[in-house]
């Protein structure tokens, strides 16, 4: 395998994703920016997958990126539903203004 | 797809497939008669509990492993399908009565309970994913289903952005899994770290990612932040539902994939279950002392006893306690099941339209004008407390009785101590039944008076003979080790 890039280089990149996606959630405040961050973690995980099943040689780890796609699309139709209902009723997508329930 | 592979998924198939059904057979019905769509979804759910009975007993593996039924499985397919007919039930009157029936409500149950079946079945991290997606994602929708209330619009986005985020950390953690053992078959991953193959480092990444996500998904300290918003905030019906069935297919998956996949990490877990146990034993039971609306009270209550259901997992290395201990877990996850259900739908009884008959001092007088309503709940929170003769008593005897044989008094002690603490809140409920004045409404629907009703009964009476039913789920666990 001369000259490829090694297992470790993609393992790095993804980890870096997944830790960017992590802190986009806690840190911002929009909620379609922190939808963007969860896609980005799925999508870290991802190309942990496929580095990983190209290093062992089995196809599971590819295979398993198609339903993370699939079901990531699942969740974004939820998801942006849910957004766009919320900003028709509060004309506001801020997290932070969402507390209306408090105890 | 080979004959024993249909066989094998029959009820998931069946269950899905009728879910599809009603969504068209809801096109024809009018507005006045959805609670049609209800005795349907009902019809079907009872169905499918007749084919998961008829495979009781039977070892089946299907699609190259992927999917199995054993005792395990069954056990908990029961579970989940009472669950759905018991969220029917106390659903059918609550959302007529709120104006916001709609015949998609059951077909998204039926949906989420699919997906529950699913998650008991895998033996593939696949599958397990795929089930709690097929899981989470009605409930995202159901949670926000009064809309357009504020309160439930709020709930919905919170449980969808929370339960999002902690699909990441999931499907992360089966990455990690996948790479540290080149399979996501809980089988081979177990064989591969037995035989030596496995980078033990990137294993327990996995394994603490794939914890972190499921703590979220049973709501364990320190990651339970949107539970009381959204069980505040969702529909009551909802919260009955999801308190129960959610909570219990999260459990479902971390017993099957730490006890067959993960038992060599049980030295590097321990330590982090155990706090994971306390912390959410104590958290929750203390920040639920300070709660006035009974929702948000009952949420953090299940905070707790997703602490209590935790102490299970402590001793699942040691082989010599590991089989009562998942099995006092499986027993315990029905006590809380039948108990709390009763509860919610107490709750739905005081409910009002408005949103009013929430607060814990709306159930004032109901011990003089509604004294079998009072003593219904009486037990239910009895029962939650542990005291006795309830199957909430027995439920945690049980689970004290495999900890300590596993040798962490300390946390049988924090247990026992978190129980008297949370005596407190539970109590005052009861004491404001029997001691204040005041004039509760209640909703009398007759399905929510059976749901009430049988919940109370069964609380009392499988208490006299928990034998039985924890011979059931000693049975259930035997060959997941």
């Amino acid at each position: 395998m001369e000259g490829t890039i090694p297992l470790s280089y993609y393992i790095a990149v993804s980890a870096i994703l997944f830790t960017m996606g992590a802190l986009g959630v806690l840190i911002r405040r929009n909620a379609l920016i922190v939808f963007m961050s969860i896609e980005l973690m799925l999508n870290a995980a991802n190309l942990a997958f496929v580095a990983f099943a190209r290093s062992y040689g089995v196809l599971t780890g590819q295979i398993f990126v198609f339903f993370v796609i699939t079901v990531a699309a699942a969740e974004v139709a939820v998801g942006l539903a849910l957004i766009v209902a919320i900003f028709r009723s509060k004309h506001s997508i801020d997290v932070d203004q969402m507390s209306s329930l408090k105890g | 797809m080979t004959q024993t592979d249909l066989l094998t998924l029959l009820p998931n198939i069946l269950l899905v497939t009728w879910a599809c059904i009603l969504l068209l057979v809801d096109l024809f019905i009018p507005q006045r008669r959805k609670g049609m769509i209800a005795l349907l979804a009902v019809f079907g759910l009872a169905v499918v509990m007749g084919i998961v009975l008829a495979q009781a007993g039977r070892e089946m593996t299907a699609f190259n492993g992927m999917i199995v039924v054993d005792g395990f499985s069954v056990f908990l397919s029961v579970l989940f399908l009472a669950t759905g007919i018991l969220g029917i039930a106390i659903a059918y009157g609550y959302l007529k009565r709120m104006g916001i029936e709609r015949g998609e409500y059951y077909t998204l149950m039926l949906f989420s309970i699919s997906g529950m079946l699913l998650m008991a079945q895998a033996a593939d991290l696949i599958v397990i994913f795929l089930g709690l997606e097929l899981l989470s994602i009605p409930l995202y929708v159901l949670a926000a289903w009064a809309r357009p209330r504020l309160e439930s619009e709020e709930a919905g986005l919170k449980y969808f952005l929370l339960g999002a985020f902690a699909t990441g950390f999931v499907v992360y953690g089966i990455a990690m899994t996948f790479g540290a053992t080149g399979s996501t078959r809980l089988s081979e991953i177990v064989a591969r770290v037995a035989g030596g193959e496995a980078v033990t480092t990137l294993l327990l990444i996995g394994a603490a990612l794939l914890l972190v996500g499921f703590g979220f998904k049973v709501a364990a300290v320190p990651f339970h932040m949107w539970t009381p918003d959204v069980y505040q905030g969702a529909p009551t019906s909802v919260t009955g539902f999801m308190a129960v069935g959610a909570k219990a297919a999260g459990f479902a998956a971390l017993l099957r994939i730490f006890v067959s996949a993960f038992p060599s990490l049980s030295v590097d877990l321990v330590p982090v279950l155990w706090g994971l146990a306390a912390v959410t034993m104590i958290g929750g039971n203390l920040i639920a002392i300070a709660q006035t609306d009974i929702k948000r009270m009952l949420a953090y209550s299940s905070i707790a006893h997703a602490g209590y259901i935790l102490m299970a997992f402590v001793p699942y290395g040691n082989p010599k306690v590991a089989h009562d201990s998942v099995a006092s877990a499986l027993f315990y996850l029905v006590a809380y099941a039948i108990t709390s259900f009763g509860a919610w739908a107490m709750v739905i009884a005081l409910e009002k339209a408005e949103g009013k008959g929430l607060e814990i001092n709306d159930y004032a007088g109901l011990g003089r004008k509604h004294p079998a309503m009072a003593a219904a709940m009486t037990v239910f929170m009895l029962s939650l407390t542990g005291i006795p003769p309830t199957l909430g008593l027995i439920g945690k005897l049980y689970l004290f009785r495999s900890v300590v044989e596993g040798g962490f008094i300390g946390l049988a002690i924090i247990g026992v101590l978190t129980s008297l603490i949370s005596a407190y809140y539970y109590l005052r409920v009861v004491v404001v039944m029997y001691m204040r004045d005041g004039d509760p409404q209640v909703t009398s629907e007759s399905w929510l008076n059976l749901t009430i009703g049988a919940a109370a009964l069964a609380t009392v009476v499988l208490s006299f003979v928990p034998a039985a039913l924890f011979t059931l789920a000693s049975d259930a666990v035997l060959k997941l080790f």
